[in-house]
């Protein structure tokens, strides 16, 4: 990492932990968000990393904007990054324009999403499921056949829904006449594709997924060095030691997964192997982590006021969205088949 | 440096080139039937002829400097050229250990004379070492070793007995681990490494089986074996820390990953010539697991790269790896349904067999999984 990035991500940190105490994350818990953290985040000029700064951009690559997650993903931070700086601001950047201003989220149209050209501009009518923060959102783009139509509030109306950790998933119902200056078309050398749409919304939700479980382990970790029965703190147990180990070596390989592939994005032509291994390993982890984690707390961890379901419940979320495991081991096992006989190695080491 | 701060590491590209030839080396030993592809080869595939071919092309002892018969190629051309081999299935036991572990330790703690010695002959694969460090009664309690180092005139004489010695019975030479002084509440002071040159009428060599018949573990009994002090490894005294310092080269490369990648490669290619959507999904999950364990073995080799030793790391690596390498067994197995059998002149059937026979090893050689949890568990602050 950079000194530069390395600098962003220590400032996110301060600034994420001065925002997200229990009283701001549980406040978040029902559908809300951390108001306060996104001025922060926006003061701090991280909330476009990744957009070229020609189009409004902060500048910088895919692996300080998935450094920054991580963070967010450790202090449960309600905010939507990644839905800005990765979906919405690369799809925004990638046809030209320049990124509006405010918090964004994004989403790929349902095939029934019916769109007209009228004199006024384009008809836009259908339903987008589960969009994240969409209630917060200034604005919504939604990738439809190839181009990228920018919505704004006024442009649907919006049924509020949630995740299992209590993050808004709505429900958007679109009945609008867009103007030609919201909608946009990808200049030829841009990488937008609906593949590629899920591929970085996958690799944003198990960069929080990693962030997430390194909190689970911080928690559980303290938690059996405090927690004495039989006349010690649990920690001295080998079982629990084994717990802990067996929850340490999973976060890393999903931490070192998503930064490889973070790097992969932003240095090689394809990335997809890297994508999905990323959330595939993610997802597996999640499951490990969440459940080792409540073990190790007991019963009180399995409560509304201890605060390591935050996480948990975030990693039950996250695992599900974006693709789960069996969905990026379908990708993953096409590309096999694809890739024809002898070539698994050329597949895994990228060189052929 | 801290178990979260490890960075993922993209190769240089230069390396291509390299890997390339490494490649198109062995696609021409394999079609010409000069060696065959199978698994868990850096234990069972014991092929001098190969290792000369290798040592000839400058791909053993690639770490060490020139003057040494190496290239100072570094860790991550070290990691190229491994883990092509182990991909391909290739025999490397032969001069597993020597390349792995004893050269780098005679590179770091060795005389000028031994280096001139041993490393230019280990870099053209000519001289194959053996790692003398558990005992009947030793395991993972390695600082509990009771094979003893006696000064003598011009020397020592060693007397005790050393147990699942990969090789021993071929290798040029053994470095064992020895107590040299009384044991004192600090147990891993007073212990030594020794270079016993092989063979030698004092060193008694036996076979220990692998369950399947097979013959790559010895027992080594010393009785008074004589050690001038010239093949004293390092300093007397020192035995633990230099044994432990390799510790993050032995358990973290490709070889904690992929001993069963060819059994996994077969299946791919049936899967690739006549796979349906289910059965992809399941072969893609192991894929993707690999690939993510791939990056970890590749930032841990960056660190052995910019002069770290990771040990902890390493510990993970191996701890997860080991575990994987038995996951891809029951997914071709339970994929594939064919029945393992050694005798088949098929591979699938035959690389299953020989895969699920040697598992137990997996997650013991180099420190027991629970071992390394422990060593994890440490770092988190609970040990």
């Amino acid at each position: 990492m950079s000194e530069i990035i390395a600098a962003l991500v220590a400032t996110v940190r301060e600034a994420s932990a001065k925002q997200c105490d229990i009283g701001a994350v549980t406040a978040c818990a029902d559908g809300g968000w951390n108001a306060e953290l996104w001025t922060a985040l926006e003061q701090i000029g991280v909330t476009m990393l990744s957009v070229p700064e020609e189009h409004g951009g902060a500048g910088g690559d895919v692996a300080a904007a998935v450094a920054v997650l991580e963070v967010l993903g450790e202090y449960s931070a309600g905010v939507p990054l990644a839905e800005t700086a990765l979906l919405a601001g690369w799809l925004i950047a990638g046809c030209g324009a320049t990124v509006p201003s405010g918090p964004m989220t994004a989403a790929v149209a349902s095939p029934e999403l019916r769109t007209r050209q009228e004199d006024t501009g384009l008809s836009v009518r259908g339903t987008v499921a589960r969009v994240p923060w969409a209630r917060y959102a200034h604005h919504v783009a939604v990738l439809d056949n190839g181009r990228v139509i920018l919505l704004g509030r006024s442009d649907f109306l919006l049924e509020q829904g949630t995740n299992l950790a209590g993050e808004p998933r709505d429900d958007l119902a679109i009945n609008a006449i867009v103007p030609a200056s919201r909608v946009h078309e990808p200049s030829a050398d841009s990488a937008i594709s609906v593949q590629a749409f899920y591929g970085r919304a996958a690799l944003a939700r198990a960069a929080l997924m990693a962030g997430a479980a390194r909190r689970a382990l911080e928690l559980a970790v303290a938690y059996a060095g405090e927690r004495e029965q039989f006349g010690r703190p649990i920690a001295k147990f080998q079982a629990v030691q084994q717990h802990l180990a067996a929850m340490a070596g999973e976060v890393l390989l999903s931490k070192m997964a998503v930064e490889a592939a973070a790097l992969a994005l932003d240095t090689q032509g394809d990335a997809d192997v890297a994508v999905a291994a990323a959330k595939l390993v993610a997802g597996q982890m999640a499951g490990v982590v969440a459940s080792l984690a409540h073990q190790i707390h007991g019963a009180i961890g399995f409560t509304e006021e201890h605060p390591l379901r935050h996480s948990t419940t975030r990693l039950w979320a996250w695992r599900d969205e974006s693709g789960n495991e069996d969905e990026w081991s379908g990708v993953l096992g096409q590309r096999v088949v694809s890739e024809g006989t002898g070539g698994l190695w050329s597949l895994l080491t990228g060189a052929r | 440096m801290d178990l979260w701060s490890l960075e993922p590491v993209a190769l240089p590209a230069e390396l291509d080139v390299l890997r390339r030839d490494v490649r198109a080396f062995l696609a021409k030993e394999l079609s010409s039937g000069r060696i065959a592809a199978n698994c868990d080869q850096w234990l069972g595939g014991w092929d001098h002829a190969f290792s000369l071919r290798l040592g000839e092309r400058g791909w053993i002892g690639m770490a060490f400097p020139a003057q040494y018969g190496g290239s100072a190629a570094g860790a991550l051309a070290r990691f190229v050229v491994t883990e092509e081999l182990l991909a391909a299935g290739a025999p490397v036991a032969a001069h597993w250990i020597a390349d792995r572990q004893s050269g780098p330790g005679l590179l770091k703690f060795g005389t000028e004379e031994q280096k001139r010695a041993f490393l230019p002959r280990i870099a053209r694969g000519e001289c194959f070492f053996a790692a003398g460090m558990s005992e009947p009664d030793t395991g993972s309690d390695l600082a509990s070793v009771r094979t003893r180092g006696r000064q003598v005139n011009g020397g020592w004489r060693l007397t005790g007995t050393k147990v699942w010695v990969s090789g021993a019975h071929r290798a040029h030479a053994m470095i064992a681990l020895a107590r040299t002084e009384p044991r004192t509440a600090n147990r891993h002071a007073g212990l030594t490494q020794f270079i016993i040159e092989l063979p030698d009428p004092d060193v008694h060599i036996r076979p220990i089986r692998l369950l399947t018949g097979e013959h790559h573990f010895n027992e080594v009994v010393l009785d008074e074996v004589f050690v001038p002090n010239a093949r004293v490894l390092g300093e007397p005294g020192s035995g633990w820390h230099q044994v432990t310092s390799e510790l993050a080269m032995e358990r973290s490369g490709p070889e904690r990953i992929l001993s069963t990648f060819p059994l996994l490669a077969v299946a791919a290619d049936h899967l690739a010539e006549n796979g349906e959507r289910s059965s992809a999904s399941r072969v893609g999950a192991v894929v993707g697991r690999l690939w993510a364990l791939r990056q970890l073995s590749l930032a841990v080799a960056g660190r052995l790269e910019a002069g770290a030793a990771p040990a902890v790391e390493a510990a993970a690596v191996k701890d997860l790896g080991t575990r994987f390498e038995s996951v891809v067994i029951d997914t071709v197995r339970l994929l594939s349904q064919v029945v393992p059998d050694l005798g088949s002149n098929r591979p699938l059937p035959r690389m299953l067999a020989e895969s699920i026979l040697h598992s137990p090893g997996f997650t013991l050689r180099g420190g027991t999984n629970e071992i390394l949890r422990g060593v994890v568990a440490k770092e988190l602050g609970v040990r």
